[in-house]
């Protein structure tokens, strides 16, 4: 496999091996932090997604591949949206209808902190990791020969 | 409401929408897009909804460029003359 | 002939569109219609929905069948895109 895109630039190494840590690191609280401070699935997921691209651009599409394949992104796809189709079914099986948080009698918590706002999070969870794994195998669609 | 800064963002946001249509350069186009998403994430901002910011910051400056430099990359550069 | 009726049309769609904008708000301004929904999700949405973040309340909670189909486009669309593209090669894990 040919890698079309690879720099061998001593700076782009060592910013990107300092950047992709806290790019992850701030992914996985926007996504989390989704009910709390501005942010979501949508956003966090993109920056998550954004540090993989991030990785296989400055260190190549191989060790980019090896920490997250295709079958991952596959499967994290695919069980993203499953698993917000689960999520929505734990209103039904509590005799309520679809999707529904408060009315089907889930504890909502205290507003305002991190384990608060019953499926919301979640939803922002499943959502998160979906939009992740779509942006990274539509970045190695495009990149791949 | 409508401040200094605000105004100066529309009208940079005009300018980068014109360059974009006007262009025949398609990374040049692609760069100014992606500053163009910059200040409409500021322009979000300043109408209060962060969310959209972030969204903006995220998906319009860096995935959307991100996948146009990777098709120029696999297609031409230029636009053509007739096109 | 031909460019008159053109340029007729264009300034009759140009003319509806400024009516358009003209009854838009101000830029920045609160909407002064259409206020209840807002603000019953304003008032009452962290209590209802238990996010303190309204943005996400509505998403994930009011409006949860908005964002299920979204993630279902976003799905279908990642899907099209390596159906019409992959052409098979990514099949097995191996490339």
């Amino acid at each position: 496999m040919r890698e079309p895109l690879r720099f061998d630039d001593l700076i782009l190494k060592e910013v990107g091996g300092l950047l992709v840590p806290f790019l992850q690191m701030f992914g996985v609280y926007v996504i989390f932090h989704g009910h709390l401070s501005p942010g979501g699935g949508f956003s966090g997921g993109t920056v998550a997604g954004i540090s993989m691209i991030l990785f296989s651009l400055v260190f190549g599409l191989g060790p980019g591949l090896r920490k997250v394949s295709h079958d991952a992104t596959r499967i994290m796809e695919s069980s993203g949206t499953l698993w917000y189709g689960l999520v929505g079914l734990v209103g039904v099986l509590r005799g309520a209808s679809f999707l529904m948080n408060r009315g089907a009698g889930i504890p909502l918590g205290t507003p305002g902190r991190l384990f608060s706002g019953g499926l919301i999070l979640l939803i922002t969870v499943g959502v998160g990791i979906k939009v992740a794994s779509a942006i990274i195998s539509l970045y190695y669609l495009i990149v791949e020969d | 409401m409508i401040t200094l800064f605000g105004v100066g963002c529309l009208v940079f946001l005009v300018v980068c929408a014109l360059v974009v249509a006007r262009t025949r350069d398609l990374l040049a186009a692609t760069v100014v897009f992606a500053a163009y998403s910059l200040v409409m994430a500021l322009v979000w901002q300043q109408l209060q909804s962060p969310d959209v910011a972030i969204t903006e910051a995220a998906l319009g400056a860096g995935i959307t460029s991100l996948l146009f430099l990777l098709a120029i990359g696999r297609t031409r550069r230029t636009e053509d003359e007739e096109g | 002939m031909r460019r008159f009726f053109a340029l007729l049309l264009v300034m009759g769609v140009a003319w509806l569109m400024v009516l358009a904008v003209a009854e838009m708000p101000t830029y920045g301004q609160p909407n002064p219609t259409h206020n209840a929904v807002m603000e019953r999700y304003l008032t009452r949405g962290p209590e209802e929905t238990g996010a303190v973040n309204v943005v996400a309340g509505i998403l994930a909670d009011y409006r949860a069948y908005d964002t299920l189909i979204e993630t279902t486009v976003l799905f279908a669309a990642v899907a099209a895109a390596l159906l019409a593209l992959g052409e098979g090669r990514h099949r097995g894990g191996a490339t």
